[in-house]
């Protein structure tokens, strides 16, 4: 099974780029000179993001380095309790909206403390799998076309993330019930 | 948004690093970020010259009209506001394949690309049109086949049954969109609403 999903992972990206080339050349379109002229557009796309990358680490760096992160998560800790959120996936729950790496060092932590495959472990997988980094994701679409009012877009995204990490917690308890 | 909450950020992390003495992390933890917005954008910039030079190839054959029949229905029920724009609609078909595959560093110089044609087409620059929002809620729910990045990490620590996740992730994914799609349609119409009267 996992050679299958390796094989298909690694397949996915290539064949793609296989395809499209293979189309192009078939009909007989300048491919190399398209690909170049979309390459340049790739260029200002990132330079146009680059400075909110910059702010938006800088912002999330010293959240985390100054302990405040910490602070949030001892307040949000009561609320969670009360919907029977597991106390030790807090963290991840907080950090997965904000910020991409750090959730992922915290999901790792987690995986590594509580074992790869127990159910916690496994709830923090399905957690990443099923949601991204919301906050990151809206800086950077909007700041590439300079657009700074960003109306309901972050009430949306979070409310789909809610779901997405209460649903994964639901499913894997839903699933370990059923099979022991 | 953000010239409201990244302020506020800053106030609240340096303050607080000052009160509990905390101010040593606190420095190295801003070079350490700007460090990495570095290392990624230029990481970025590969991958995003190399996905906006396929997608334009893609964008001169007809393969983009295949990929685009296919997901027709989809399209138009979460944009109807780009009826009549082609190069939007294969820009969003291009991103919503790659979120599919799980290619995440190609669906993001994807998006990105859609939201520059959403842009043209935007009737106040200053605001993101219903279109633009929908689309930056449909990639912060990362609806995918095959979560990749996880299942390396566990397999890398050891698990017996690395894969054993995808299909709760499905689950977890799929509700996760469906309640972002339903909110933004939601706000759209009552927003849309409130401004006509």
């Amino acid at each position: 099974m996992i050679e299958f999903i390796n094989f298909v992972s690694n397949l996915a990206m290539p064949l793609i780029i296989f395809i499209i080339v293979i189309y192009g050349f078939i009909e007989k379109k300048e491919v190399f000179d398209k690909f170049i002229e979309g390459a340049k557009d790739g260029i200002k796309i990132v330079i146009n993001i680059f400075p909110t990358l910059i702010g938006l680490f800088l912002a999330i760096g010293v959240l985390r380095s100054s302990g405040v992160i910490d602070i949030v998560i001892r307040l949000i800790d009561p609320i969670l309790r009360l919907i029977n959120f597991p106390s030790e996936l807090m963290p991840l729950a907080i950090l997965r909206p904000i910020s991409g790496s750090s959730s992922i060092a915290i999901a790792t932590d987690i995986m590594k403390n509580f074992g790869v495959d127990s159910q916690i472990g496994i709830m923090a997988s399905v957690i990443m799998g099923a949601t991204e980094t919301t906050l990151y994701t809206i800086a950077v679409y909007s700041s590439s076309v300079k657009i700074k009012k960003t109306r309901f877009v972050l009430i949306a995204a979070l409310t789909a993330d809610i779901v997405g990490i209460i649903t994964s917690v639901v499913v894997c308890r839903f699933l370990s019930q059923s099979f022991s | 948004m953000l010239n409201l909450i990244w302020p506020i950020f800053i106030i609240i992390s340096f303050s607080y690093a000052i009160f509990s003495g905390n101010l040593q992390n606190l420095n190295s933890g801003i070079f350490e970020s700007v460090d990495n917005a570095v290392n990624l954008s230029i990481t970025m910039l590969g991958t995003m010259c190399l996905w906006s030079g396929i997608i334009n190839i893609a964008n001169n054959t007809r393969i983009i009209q295949i990929i685009n029949k296919m997901l027709k229905p989809i399209i138009k029920f979460l944009f109807p506001e780009i009826k009549n724009n082609k190069k939007a609609q294969n820009e969003i078909s291009m991103n919503m394949i790659a979120n599919i595959l799980g290619l995440g560093n190609a669906a993001t110089p994807l998006g990105l690309k859609a939201m520059e044609t959403l842009q043209e087409e935007n009737n106040n620059k200053e605001e993101l049109s219903n279109s633009m929002i929908m689309l930056i809620v449909l990639n912060t729910a990362s609806i995918q086949i095959i979560p990749t990045t996880i299942i390396a990490i566990r397999s890398s620590l050891g698990s017996e049954n690395p894969t054993s996740i995808i299909f709760p992730v499905w689950i977890a994914t799929i509700c996760a969109g469906i309640a972002g799609i339903t909110i933004t349609k939601l706000l759209i119409k009552y927003v849309n609403k409130r401004e006509r009267l």
